[in-house]
């Protein structure tokens, strides 16, 4: 068997069919089109069987919390009359300390249902944690790949950290330096071990999120008498937006405006040596957010569970150094500590509360675990060791991997809007530069409408300028 | 001398900078892909030896020994300066003490 790189990578689909268990081709059709929702639902677990299998596993049913000082200080930055009451999902308070528990659950439980030994995933953040606690309640066997240090050696501390928990739990930790050839490291442990990859994009993994949805909404009918306005979820491979919009959609039919929150991290290449450490966030961010969006299928399964822009109404970016101006508000404020990186969504909450009317309700739906290496004191020492510039001022100064800007009035923390459209276009341009053929059908047209959740007109104004000679309607039309 | 059935740390080099990616950008290029991994030594071994090792999920990797005690030195970093200043401010936001 050839194990070289070049090898193991043209066994690429044959290794996944086989720790995934899924067959991907099967729900693949005209000239692009996959049917998502035939493959969600084949996984036969409904919302119900989903809620028990992690009830019993000490997963989910977290609180549900108003953060009453946080909104105080929206409403004395925002105009008269506005200032949307902030409730906080705390997630942090799962067993592996963070929602990624509710994705690896049910990851586990099915990798034990079908009979694999293990569990393997290639993850650096809290997934990693979550996987190798689940296997741990389970007795399976698991393994954690990660990206952590660069050429000089050096660990971004929040990896380190979630290392050391994943070790705590029983796992097996391999460390890489930086680099998209991860993938061929973590197929080559999936071929020899022959153990299920529990991917963060696999149906089970994003119908795992989909209880948090669900109860958000229970926990604000039960606690408050009504559905939130907005939803506001940390956007990065877009598994938790689509998990929790799908599971707001099983439990409502009202409209209730769902937001993605990334941290920018524009100009930092995500696979470069030198830009690894310059960043302080090493997840809901940007670098994977922005391109996850646009191309879901990037991922390390064939066709990815997580399609965000399928769900999003909204998305907005926000600063390293805002995301630590509200870590530390959360802490002060609320009494509750909890890791930056899972502030994204609140810091984001801050700006878009201020724009709504007082009788508002915004629900931030996670939080996650805290602690060395996880800090925002420990981020911001390592920023400022490898060069990172930190100072008070106006955040729209601030520049990835050269500054970070920390607020100095909680009124300049601003939800940036990206562009919504022309990340669609981009969607479908992605789609359309993997079509196969020169044409595509009318059922092709259809699955773009609901991948971007557009219409028609949409759909075929973007196709319009792209390389596809005809489109054929059913019965040979064109 | 390290003993065999010490808990230690092994380096292995998986590809070379000219073996990497075309996708890769060129820093990264121009280093390797390193690996790290911990497990129990099988056979008596002095640092820097190439050894073999059993990890926590019976497998078995080989490697440079690099480390001997291979503990977890992350911390909450220096002191930060900013972070007191921080907390400063927002309380001083939240008294009416602002601006």
């Amino acid at each position: 068997m050839d194990m070289s790189y070049l090898g193991v990578m043209s066994r690429k689909n044959e290794i996944m069919q086989k720790s995934v268990g899924i067959d991907y081709k099967k729900y693949e059709f005209g000239s692009i089109a996959f049917d998502y929702e035939k493959m969600m639902s084949d996984i036969n677990y409904s919302l119900n069987d989903i809620k028990q299998i992690q009830l019993e596993n000490g997963v989910g049913n977290t609180p549900l919390k108003e953060l009453k000082n946080i909104t105080k200080m929206v409403r004395k930055v925002a105009p008269k009359g506005k200032g949307a009451r902030i409730f906080i999902k705390d997630e942090a308070l799962n067993d592996s300390g963070s929602f990624k528990a509710r994705r690896a659950s049910l990851s586990c439980y099915h990798a034990k249902k079908m009979g694999y030994k293990g569990v393997i995933a290639a993850t650096s953040g809290n997934y990693g944690a979550a996987v190798a606690s689940s296997a741990a309640k389970l007795g399976l066997k698991c393994i954690i790949v990660q990206e952590c240090f660069d050429s000089k050696g050096m660990g971004q501390p929040e990896i380190l950290e979630k290392a050391r928990l994943c070790e705590a739990f029983g796992a097996e930790v391999i460390q890489l330096t930086v680099g998209p050839e991860l993938f061929y490291v973590f197929l080559n442990l999936l071929d020899k071990t022959g153990y299920f990859n529990a991917s963060l994009y696999t149906p089970f993994s994003v119908a795992g999120i989909e209880t948090l949805g669900s109860e958000l909404v229970k926990q604000c009918i039960t606690q408050v008498g009504r559905e939130p306005d907005v939803v506001i979820c940390t956007n990065a491979g877009g598994g938790n937006l689509t998990g929790t919009a799908r599971g707001i959609k099983a439990e409502t039919n009202k409209k209730i405006e769902i937001v993605g929150a990334s941290v920018n991290l524009k100009g930092l290449h995500m696979a470069s040596d030198k830009d690894f450490n310059r960043k302080s966030f090493t997840t809901g961010h940007t670098g994977f957010g922005i391109p996850f969006a646009a191309n879901p299928d990037r991922s390390d399964v064939p066709r990815s569970a997580a399609r965000p822009l399928r769900y999003m109404d909204r998305y907005v970016l926000v600063n390293q150094g805002e995301v630590f101006y509200l870590t530390e508000a959360l802490a002060l404020l609320e009494g509750i500590e909890r890791g930056p990186a899972g502030n994204t969504a609140l810091t984001a909450a801050l700006s878009i509360a201020a724009d709504l009317d007082e009788d508002k309700m915004i629900i931030v739906q996670e939080t996650e675990y805290t602690g060395a290496g996880k800090h925002h004191n420990a981020q911001i020492s390592f920023a400022k060791n490898n060069g990172v510039n930190v100072y008070f001022g106006d955040p729209e100064e601030e520049v990835p991997g050269t500054s970070i800007v920390l607020p100095n009035h909680p009124g300049l923390i601003k939800a940036r809007v990206v562009d919504l459209v022309h990340l669609k276009k981009s969607c479908i341009k992605n789609h359309i530069a993997n079509n196969k053929n020169n044409f595509l059908m009318y059922e092709d047209i259809l699955f773009l409408m609901d991948e971007v959740n557009e219409n028609e007109l949409f759909v075929l104004e973007t196709i319009k300028d792209l390389n596809v000679k005809e489109i054929k309607l059913k019965g040979g039309n064109t | 001398m390290i003993n065999a059935g010490s808990y230690v740390q092994i380096h292995k080099i998986i590809l070379h900078p000219l073996e990497r990616s075309a996708q890769v950008p060129m820093d990264t290029k121009a280093v390797p892909l390193e690996m790290f991994v911990k497990g129990f030594l099988l056979n008596d071994a002095d640092l820097n030896d190439f050894v073999q090792i059993k990890t926590v999920t019976n497998r078995m990797e080989q490697g440079t020994l690099i480390n001997i005690t291979p503990n977890h030195k992350h911390n909450f970093g220096d002191f930060v300066p900013e972070v007191v200043q921080l907390s400063k401010m927002i309380k001083a936001f939240m008294d009416g003490d602002d601006c």
